[in-house]
């Protein structure tokens, strides 16, 4: 509903927003350059805005002390692999129930997203004692496994609403030309719906690197990723401010980065479909 | 080759059975048109027969074999959709290529037969386009060339000129025939269209609530409608159907006239009335009249240069011997 | 619009979705309404028998279960009213011809992506530390004695921290409807002389309704578990337990099983209310 306003308002309009954005930005912002600064200024009064000696001190002593890259790269393989495995059972079941609809596909589908409403705290002990059993507390094949299947109702939904927008007609012209059921998916729906499988992987990156109900009960030293290592740091290593800033811009920035990206992609997949 | 034989097919979707028991003869190298109004069943009796939906019960046979239980790739048919269903991520050549592809044919044969159809359809020059970039003569084209580089035994049109404008749509009936004339494949082709249908078929097929209501060449047809349905839906503009007091005069229940076969007479036509709207096309008028006595308004064709404008008395004499008549159930009396 | 074929071959392709979702939901869930109605204290004596109804009965004559249920309705709708009606003015302001629109949207987004722990790390300490704090030294500029947020006011600051955190997303969905708004409609409004104040309550609240709704009962489901915010800041001290987090506690902390999976069927029952209304909305998008 965009209308053409005068320049004044658009200038009063312009300065109001850009206020609210830098507002709503400024913690993270903070952080940022609060990791920069040394543990004296970061805590200086007044607060130094920009003056200060900036220094790659702090990332250096988190790097050094923490064992940073094992929580990296246990956030990237949890959230990386769920999302694939997710992608690979979703693409499937998107297909049958965007081209192959039946009496039950609504169902189905409302079915799936009310397991997504499911309370973890309500399943907290039965995941920890199945984990327990099979040996999978604290591995991070047990926690791919989860963060999968939390996500793939997501992942189901996005998919089918993006293969909802593929007209069905171009997956029969491809059975007339004698593509079988694999060669229909491989050379014509998934290529068509690269965009759209695109955008639903990062919507669930994003959402499993930043899960932490899971990730932070199910996990201890082996398997913890970004999220517990920041927890790590609620006391009393919390009150070295610079330090803190630091670890904390090392686990957000990725997704901040890959977040910009999937901005138009965020309502749909986390409205289900009901906003577009 | 391409004979296509329905036996007893049957369509139903859920409780609704949408095509009841139904026989059919596609001859090989036919031009074969369903048409009726949408809703009648034409595009899912189509879609029985490409084997993109099961048929209920039934046999359907192409070229003697029987097909009924075969995947629509097995069928030796080619199929050019409504929508085009042009593959958007492929180039026009990799889009003409594909079934080629999927049969693992030779690359070198793929390129001639592609390179061929290209030639044949003018689209040499796009042939590294993607669909998007093409308009819709050029889309249909490629979608047609996708079809015929499989040498299909017959080709399978689902209403595919529905979404080009009037102009466009007259030059692409008369590519089709003309291809049809070329290539001599049998070719089965879905309209809403009756002007589509007699123009290009050599066999209509009328369908009204998926049954058929009346098989024949376009003038059969014109000439000997087998009922109510057919005369109303074949002709343009509608044949006038006149019931009542009238139609008993003939011993009918309903007669009909077309609009073309009434003539507009200075004085002491058989009919008198108002004219209410006219339509001067230039090259004929429609006039549209009331008030002649009759319940139903009477359509009739007359020359264009005509000076009858609305509220004129009009003088009618139909021409009795191409009147039809009609039972009380709607079928013709000879 | 299939043949036998393809129904078949779809049926084998969403099994392994349907087949790993219904285990997902029924294999816990069984075992939580089992042990809700088990005496089990896994450290002492681990499962003593059937316990009948005492579980449930226990949980919500406990000292702690009213007061749990209360934070949690603050923290929820002060979350709700803070993010929707800040959202609807921020998405009106965002859908104003304005410069720089695409990076104020960026800059108003951002914090939806920040891990929770993060967030309530760097709120507690950076902002909300009662001596080296910002908001201190901002008290201390204008001569107010600074306040220990998490301990004094713990309930507001959760709220705020979490509303940072969702605020985002209501900007996103509610400004996504208002850009789907006819601006024509508008125009005709303000042709038969309607105030903006009128024109915004009859013609676009009526207009963001259902995008309200979605936001309203999508975050409710997600305010009703959240649990970093609280496990990083008090641990559920100060009178932040939420109805989560004393469930959280009962089966981790004190090793209560029968009695936290007790809480836990209460909670899901909370949320399956709160989730018909959302199926309801979902649902009718679909046809």
């Amino acid at each position: 509903m965009a209308r053409s306003v005068t320049p004044r308002r658009k200038l009063l309009n312009t300065t109001a927003a850009w206020a609210i954005g830098l507002l709503i930005f400024f913690p993270i912002l903070w952080t940022i350059l609060t990791s920069f600064k040394t543990e004296a200024q970061a805590i200086a009064a007044p607060p130094i805005f920009l003056g200060f000696d900036w220094t790659l001190e702090n990332y250096r002593v988190v790097l050094e002390r923490s064992d940073y890259a094992r929580f990296l790269w246990n956030s990237i393989i949890i959230a990386g692999l769920s999302t694939l495995i997710g992608v690979a059972i979703a693409v499937p079941a998107a297909w049958s129930m965007a081209f192959v609809p039946s009496k039950r596909t609504k169902d189905i589908l409302l079915w799936m997203l009310s397991t997504k409403m499911l309370p973890a705290v309500g399943v907290l002990y039965p995941i920890y004692l199945l984990f327990i059993q099979l040996g999978l507390l604290d591995s991070r094949a047990g926690l791919v496994v989860v963060l999968m299947l939390i996500n793939l109702p997501i992942i189901v939904w996005m998919l089918y609403t993006y293969f909802k927008e593929i007209p069905g007609e171009i997956l029969e012209a491809a059975r007339m030309d004698g593509a079988t059921l694999p060669q229909e998916l491989l050379y014509v729906l998934t290529p068509m719906a690269i965009p759209g499988i695109a955008s639903t992987m990062l919507l669930n990156f994003i959402l499993a690197w930043n899960e932490a109900f899971w990730t932070l009960n199910l996990t201890a030293v082996n398997a913890a990723p970004l999220t517990a290592f920041i927890a790590s740091y609620s006391s009393p290593e919390g009150l070295f401010f610079a330090k803190l800033s630091a670890a904390s811009t090392m686990a957000i920035a990725p997704i901040l980065i890959l977040g910009w990206f999937s901005q138009k992609q965020l309502v749909r997949g986390l409205t289900f479909g009901a906003v577009k | 080759m391409g004979q296509i034989e329905l036996k007893q097919v049957t369509k139903s979707f859920g409780d609704v059975q949408v095509i009841p028991p139904l026989d059919l003869t596609i001859h090989d190298g036919e031009f074969t048109v369903f048409v009726g109004p949408s809703g009648c069943g034409k595009s899912t009796l189509l879609r029985l027969i490409a084997g993109l939906e099961d048929i209920s019960s039934g046999h359907i046979e192409i070229d003697g074999k029987d097909a009924t239980d075969l995947v629509p790739a097995k069928r030796g048919l080619a199929m050019v959709f409504q929508s085009y269903a042009l593959y958007p991520h492929m180039s026009v050549r990799k889009n003409i290529a594909f079934p080629l592809r999927m049969a693992k044919m030779d690359p070198a044969e793929i390129d001639r037969r592609v390179n061929a159809a290209a030639e044949v359809l003018n689209l040499a020059d796009y042939i590294d386009r993607r669909p998007g970039q093409l308009s819709g003569g050029q889309r249909q084209r490629v979608a047609i060339g996708r079809a015929i580089v499989r040498e299909p035994s017959a080709f399978l049109f689902d209403e595919p000129l529905s979404n080009l404008d009037a102009a466009l749509r007259v030059g692409m009936r008369m590519e089709i025939s003309e291809l049809h004339k070329k290539l001599k494949t049998t070719m089965v082709y879905v309209t809403h269209d009756q002007v589509e249908a007699m123009t290009m078929a050599d066999k209509i097929v009328v369908l009204q609530a998926g049954v058929i209501e009346q098989v024949g060449s376009p003038l059969e047809l014109y000439r000997r409608p087998r009922n109510t349905f057919v005369a109303g839906f074949i002709g343009s503009p509608k044949m006038n159907l006149i019931g009542g007091e009238e139609a008993a005069k003939h011993d009918a229940a309903t007669i009909g006239i077309r609009p073309e076969h009434i003539d507009v007479v200075e004085s002491d036509g058989m009919w008198q009335g108002s004219v209410g709207v006219a339509e001067h096309l230039g090259s004929d008028t429609f006039f549209h009249i009331h008030n002649t006595g009759l319940t139903e308004t009477i359509t009739v064709r007359a020359i264009g240069d005509i000076n009858l404008t609305h509220g004129d008395t009009i003088h009618l004499n139909p021409r009795m011997h191409e009147l039809h008549r009609f039972d009380a159930q709607g079928l013709r009396i000879d | 619009m299939a043949t036998k074929a393809s129904r078949s071959a779809a049926r084998l392709m969403m099994a392994p979705a349907v087949i790993l979702l219904l285990g997902w939901m029924l294999v816990p869930l069984i075992m939580t309404l089992w042990f809700s109605f088990r005496v089990y204290l896994p450290l002492r004596g681990g499962d003593q028998g059937w316990a009948g109804f005492d579980n449930y009965i226990r949980f919500v004559t406990s000292s702690a279960f009213w007061p749990s249920v209360q934070t949690t309705l603050i923290i929820v709708i002060g979350v709700l009213a803070i993010t929707v009606i800040f959202g609807i003015l921020i998405a009106l302001l965002l859908d104003q011809p304005i410069w720089g629109q695409g990076v104020v949207r960026i800059l108003v987004i951002a914090p939806f992506f920040v891990m929770p722990t993060v967030s309530a790390l760097v709120w507690k300490n950076m902002f909300m530390d009662p001596v080296n704090g910002l908001f201190s030294h901002l008290w201390r500029f204008f001569g107010a004695e600074p306040v220990s947020w998490l301990s004094d006011a713990s309930l507001p600051s959760i709220i705020m921290i979490v509303s940072w955190q969702w605020l985002p997303f209501a900007t996103l969905i509610l400004l996504t409807a208002v850009q789907s708004l006819d601006s024509e409609q508008l125009e005709a409004a303000e042709m038969d002389g309607a105030p903006w104040h009128k024109r915004f309550w009859f013609l676009v609240l009526p207009h963001l309704s259902r995008a309200i709704t979605i936001v309203i009962l999508i975050q409710t489901i997600f305010l009703l578990a959240i649990f970093a915010e609280i496990f990083v800041t008090t641990g559920g001290a100060f009178g932040t337990r939420t109805l989560s987090y004393l469930i959280f506690q009962r089966v981790l902390e004190s090793q209560n099983v029968g009695l936290g999976s007790a809480g836990g069927v209460y909670a899901i029952i909370l949320a399956n209310i709160v989730a018909i209304f959302l199926m309801r909305i979902v649902g009718k998008n679909l046809d």
